[in-house]
């Protein structure tokens, strides 16, 4: 063999060589009876003691959801809802009381809970400034915010739908006549705080308008720490959404009676909204939520139900 | 002309030439001099007296001339042009699924628009947060429809048309780097000159092929002749051998060196001496090369030409002619003639060679010329090329007179062709037939094995070609083109007139109606003539003809009949594919779907003007079979693949915009739909080029799984429905399980929109993954470390405080509930998807699918004889070809899929036969894709 065809032969061997000819080593897989049915087995054998898992989980999870919008309002506002929400004078002071069914473990959260409520409408979802939220004072990133971008000539700060329809119930939670402390602190994302809402921005011209909104806010604090607002600025995605109000630092027994005094400010009555108050532990998982541990027992069960399937197919009608 | 070097610069004088036109053939214009040199005396200038541009100057040392046309006026610059482009049978599907999608995209985008105006005014107005005005302009009401147009205007994937241009740019570059289609002789690779219409390769069913130089070598060797009756070379096979010959030679015959002056004179030959005193030929024809060569053999060298002086050398005497006109060869005419006046007599002599029905009915009367036609005959018999050599003596007055008509005749601008061919016919009659010649053109190798894979493979072979009736016939015996009796029939086509030709036609059309339930190996045959009048006047009975037959040989057929057939069979939607060598292919070539040029000795012209250009016949196999075949599949699963990824993330926003209030929000991001279409999802798919269903040696052995692209088994409304429907289901596990997992004080909407992107990326991945069939390092490379880099750039996206996603992936990351949401996905959309494929590739398995396993579970095909036939109820109208199945009790060894055995398949068949199975595929198929046309 000379030295070039020596070199051919390399050549020929050469990974881009292999590639012109398309003749890269490749494995061929082939989806024998046996490697499909260990595949649902497997399937089966990892999902149904996962979804058990999960389904523990959130089993493990104590929660106590209340509805209060129809509640709060006094009998004789019931027939017009919205005239009662609408007039400032008649005060909104409501109550409620449940008992506790479970021991809960502290940290509780406490969420308030809005139904068919559309924060992920595209005219609503597009109001928003995150140019001034972050820096504040800026006539011309405003054009987005419409139509809640300026008033009397000034621009509102913060500006657009999302901000304008703050939501402004609040909660006071008593427990054996002592007041459960609640922590307001911490509940927004530090990221937003620290990187999305300016440390400088204050809010200015906000609410002052002739169609007012949602909650107002305090102009001496600077947006990065009007938590409220930012948990509110974090649209949710679904029509029915929770959003962090607060943490109770303490544990609540069984049947201890919780009494809440809340503020019925918000309107959800125009539209058919529902208002729930939500008060939960979490576990590894998150909140309550059954669906993964379920969705994952009945893929698990259909994979070894499909195993078992292929497996007498095959025991069957043998295909040799 | 006959002017000195010195004088040349003084030249003055007129050209009168015509308008620039493309015809390379052809340059009709006059030169007249001024005075002093020749006044007004007209010179005509003929295409042999011009330099086309960009030609190469051999075997002179200068050349003088005058600029005719320049720049973009220049024949080539003219006939270079905008090529038609062609459309693959895939592309025009391509783009009739994606119309299908713009309708569909049209009709969702109405429904949600009005179902969002409506939604608008019954409950939107009462959202006080949304603020609503109460009374907007009209155009309101657009608002809503042309947010659900953007929203949905990813439905039609725009990465298909640069994914596809990709591929399909390096599927040419597989053909050109193919090592196994490089002709090792001449070195020269085989060459994708169209890069676009690859997959078409995969679906031809008609090959119109030609014979010499195509399916022959085109290297003439001179075997046989004939003169005065009397054979050479009968017992030896080669005349230049024949002792008798040789003796007749020696002995100064007068018949035989009358016979070897044509065959050294008659021609357009340029001997060239080399310093060692050898002389060579240069020949455009390689009959002529054939002949002078022969002739030099046997003692009649023709060994100079200077200007217009030829020197012949013969049993050592010089004789020298004078050359007087040359009465070029047209395929017209089929002759080609000299008149040569020999300089020591002053005799004027006109010699001719050609085909024999151009010379023998011409010769003189009272000549006996059936020993000539026996000869012919016998010749053709035996697949040799057959020319008649004649002469006659010129009287010098007659000459005279003829070249005068014939000088002006030349120097016309107008119809020039053809009065020049009048003008020849005045002169070339009343021959003195001398004999007749044989030349053989061997075989290529491996044409017999090409033709019979690819017939296997259903793909009809039709031959045209310029020879004689006998000879291709002769040819397509040796080379499987037709069997011989009595597996096959031959069925002939011919007649002078009208009537005959009509009732020659008919008769073959009612035996072929006939024969075609039976298992026989029928072929029609028709010359050019016959072809002609069959063309004009019965196209209807003619196109019958050609749907129902599968082999035809043409023969005598000129380069525009060629043309014609092409386009006769590309009318009945056949995809047909057209292989020549020579100049007179070019036509047919270029009006098939697809061209292939065969680059050989007739020169580069064919394959110039082909779309692939091959070195051999034979590579032709490996063209369709391997790199069609790959291609189709390959196209049929990305353009597939293309639309189905679109569709997922488009589902998934229209499913989010019932619960956004029908006001068209878009659950993603711009930047993630942008990556999503470009980035995420075109990468892996990309490498898809490499997939291989079947090896390469599988598909030689059964290429009749050919089948399967022809039909268009893979890429087809109903293939594209199954996509339609994947698409739907996996959108709605991705947002089913989203919405649900991802319910409450998880909702946000950024965390979300990730989470099912995420999914769709998962989900990606793994369908690729179940699609490929083989998995070399890049694909696995592309497919998982896509899926890897997606999670990089979105970690990158999510350490930028300015983004939108700013810590959302790494949130989401770190969160147990994504990765079970993720696996849940996964298991979710790909098991039911996994469960039909398996159980399709096991119990309804197509003839690819049991080839696959009999490949890759090793051993023969033995399993074959079980496989039950399943026709699919969703291809309705090309299932009978899956009926065909294995007879029980076949032999088990290494077979085509197919019976050979006419009474075995009969059996299960109903009506079976090996070929009426090709024929139904080719009926269904073109009837299916004529269903398509017609939608």
């Amino acid at each position: 063999m000379t030295d070039t065809d020596r070199g051919t032969q390399r050549d020929r061997d050469s990974a881009f060589s292999l590639f012109t000819q398309q003749s890269l080593p490749a494995c061929k897989p082939v989806l024998t009876p046996e490697w499909v049915i260990m595949t649902f087995l497997f399937i089966g054998f990892i999902f149904i003691p996962v979804g058990l898992v999960t389904l523990r989980a959130s089993h493990s999870v104590v929660e106590i959801v209340e509805r209060y919008d129809i509640g709060c309002v006094p009998e004789p506002f019931r027939i017009d809802k919205v005239s009662y929400i609408q007039d400032d004078s008649i005060p909104k002071n409501c109550s409620l009381s449940f008992k506790v069914p479970k021991y809960m473990k502290a940290p509780i959260y406490i969420y308030y809970q809005l139904e068919n409520y559309y924060q992920n409408h595209r005219r609503y979802v597009k109001s928003r400034s995150d140019k001034q939220l972050l820096h504040g004072q800026n006539e011309h990133g405003i054009s987005s915010c419409q139509p809640v971008e300026v008033n009397n000539d000034r621009p509102i700060i913060p500006c657009g739908l999302i901000a304008w329809s703050l939501f402004n119930d609040t909660f006071t939670f008593i427990r054996n006549r002592a007041e459960l402390k609640v922590n307001r602190k911490n509940i927004a994302w530090k990221s937003d705080r620290e990187h999305k809402f300016g440390k400088n921005v204050y809010p200015f011209n906000f609410q002052n308008g002739t169609l007012i909104g949602g909650g107002k806010l305090n102009p001496t604090i600077p947006l990065s720490d009007q938590e409220d607002l930012i948990v509110w600025m974090r649209t949710s995605a679904l029509p029915s959404f929770r959003k962090l109000y607060g943490r109770i630092e303490k544990d609540l027994d069984v049947d201890d009676v919780v009494v809440v005094h809340l503020m019925n400010n918000y309107n959800t009555y125009s539209f058919g909204g529902k208002k729930k108050l939500v008060l939960s532990t979490t576990s590894w998982l998150g909140g309550k939520n059954d669906f993964l541990g379920l969705a994952y027992v009945f893929i698990g069960s259909s994979s070894v139900t499909i195993a078992v399937v292929f497996t007498l197919l095959h025991l069957l009608s043998p295909r040799h | 002309m006959g002017i000195d070097f010195e004088l040349l610069h003084k030249i003055k004088g007129v050209i009168e030439c015509p308008n620039p036109d493309k015809d390379i053939t052809r340059f009709d214009a006059n030169l007249r001099l001024f005075p002093p040199f020749i006044d007004n005396d007209v010179c005509p200038l003929t295409i042999k007296n011009t330099i086309l541009q960009s030609c190469y100057l051999r075997n002179t040392e200068w050349a003088c001339g005058v600029a005719v046309y320049t720049g973009n006026e220049t024949k080539l610059g003219m006939s270079r042009g905008i090529p038609e482009p062609k459309l693959t049978a895939m592309d025009a599907m391509i783009d009739k699924l994606t119309g299908a999608i713009f309708v569909f995209q049209i009709v969702v985008v109405m429904v949600l628009g009005i179902a969002g105006n409506v939604w608008k005014d019954t409950e939107a107005r009462k959202q006080w947060y949304v603020q609503y005005p109460i009374e907007g302009p009209w155009y309101e009401l657009l608002v809503i429809p042309l947010r659900f147009e953007l929203l949905c205007s990813i439905m039609i994937p725009i990465s298909i048309k640069v994914s596809l241009d990709l591929v399909k740019s390096l599927y040419a570059k597989f053909i050109d780097w193919d090592a196994e289609m490089i002709d090792y002789e001449t070195g020269i690779p085989s060459h994708a000159t169209n890069t676009a219409i690859s997959e078409d390769l995969g679906q031809v069913e008609y090959i119109m092929t030609d014979k010499t130089g195509t399916l022959t070598e085109n290297r003439m060797i001179f075997r046989r002749c004939c003169i005065s009756g009397v054979f050479y070379g009968n017992e030896s096979g080669d005349a230049l051998k024949d002792t008798k010959l040789l003796n007749a030679v020696a002995g100064g015959s007068p018949d035989v060196v009358q016979f070897l002056t044509v065959m050294a004179i008659c021609n357009t030959v340029v001997p060239i001496k080399s310093k060692t005193g050898a002389i060579s030929y240069k020949a455009q024809s390689q009959d002529e090369d054939a002949l002078v060569n022969a002739a030099a053999q046997l003692h009649m060298v023709y060994a100079n030409k200077n200007a217009n002086i030829l020197e012949i050398r013969f049993n050592g005497s010089v004789i020298k002619y004078e050359v007087l006109e040359i009465l070029e060869f047209t395929s017209d005419r089929k002759r080609m003639s000299v008149v040569v006046k020999d300089c020591q007599t002053g005799k004027i002599v006109l010699l001719s060679k050609g085909a024999d029905e151009a010379i023998l009915p011409y010769a003189f009367v009272g000549q006996q010329t059936r020993t000539f036609i026996e000869a012919v005959e016998q010749y053709a018999q035996l697949g040799l090329r057959t020319l008649c050599l004649a002469f006659r003596e010129l009287r010098e007055d007659e000459y005279q007179e003829w070249s005068l008509m014939f000088k002006e005749a030349s120097s016309t601008l107008v119809d020039r062709e053809w009065r020049i061919a009048e003008v020849c016919q005045r002169l070339e009659h009343d021959f003195e037939v001398l004999g007749v010649t044989a030349i053989e053109d061997r075989l290529q190798d491996g044409v017999p094995e090409t033709i019979e894979t690819l017939r296997k493979a259903g793909i009809n072979f039709w031959m045209l070609t310029g020879d004689k009736q006998n000879t291709a016939i002769q040819i397509a015996l040796s080379c499987n083109f037709i069997s011989p009796e009595p597996k096959g029939q031959l069925l002939l086509i011919d007649g002078k007139t009208e009537d005959e030709v009509c009732r020659s036609l008919e008769r073959v059309l009612l035996t072929m109606r006939i024969t075609s339930s039976e298992p026989k190996d029928v072929a029609f045959v028709v010359d050019g003539w016959a072809l002609e009048i069959a063309l004009k006047h019965y196209r209807k009975a003619f196109t019958e003809l050609a749907i129902l037959s599968r082999t035809a040989i043409c023969c005598r057929v000129t380069p525009s009949q060629k043309a014609q057939l092409v386009e006769l069979l590309k009318s009945c939607d056949y995809r047909t594919l057209a292989i020549g060598d020579g100049g007179n292919d070019v036509r047919m070539i270029q009006q098939a779907d697809i061209g292939v040029g065969i680059s050989g000795r007739e020169g580069l012209q064919a394959a110039r003007a082909a779309d692939y250009s091959i070195g051999k016949f034979r590579f032709l196999k490996r063209l369709i079979l391997v790199h069609g075949r790959y291609s189709y599949n390959r196209t049929a699963f990305l353009s597939q693949y293309s639309f189905y990824k679109s569709l997922v993330i488009c589902f998934i926003q229209i499913f989010f915009s019932f619960i956004s209030g029908v006001s068209g929000t878009s659950l993603f991001n711009s930047v993630s739909l942008m990556a999503y279409n470009v980035f995420y999802t075109s990468v892996p798919v990309l490498v898809s080029v490499l997939d291989k269903d079947l090896s390469e040696g599988t598909v030689m052995q059964h290429p009749q799984i050919l089948f399967y692209c022809q039909a268009g088994r893979l890429l087809n409304p109903s293939t594209f429905a199954g996509w339609f429907g994947r698409s739907l289901f996996h959108a709605i596990v991705v947002f089913v399980i989203t919405i649900h997992a991802y319910a409450y004080e998880k909702s946000e909407m950024e965390e979300l929109s990730m989470v099912a992107l995420s999914g769709c990326i998962w989900l990606q991945a793994f369908v690729v993954a179940l699609e490929t069939n083989s998995f070399t390092i890049l694909q696995h490379l592309a497919i998982w470390g896509n899926l890897v880099a997606f999670y990089v750039i979105n970690w990158i996206f999510s350490a930028i405080p300015a983004s939108g996603m700013y810590t959302i992936m790494f949130r989401l990351c770190r969160q147990p509930s994504y990765w079970i949401t993720m696996s849940l996905i996964v298991a979710a959309g790909m098991g039911p998807v996994l469960a039909l494929k398996y159980f399709r590739y096991t119990y309804r398995p197509s003839k690819i699918n049991t080839l696959q396993q009999a490949e890759r579970m090793g051993g023969p095909i033995l399993t074959l004889g079980n496989i039950e036939p399943h026709p699919r109820p969703m291809e309705k109208e090309v299932v009978s070809p899956l009926q065909i199945s294995q007879p029980k009790n076949r032999n088990p060894v290494y077979e085509p899929l197919l019976s050979d055995s006419p009474n075995s398949s009969r059996r299960s068949l109903g009506s079976g036969a090996p070929f009426d199975f090709f024929q139904s595929q080719s009926r269904l198929s073109s009837s299916y894709s004529r269903n398509c046309k017609d939608n």
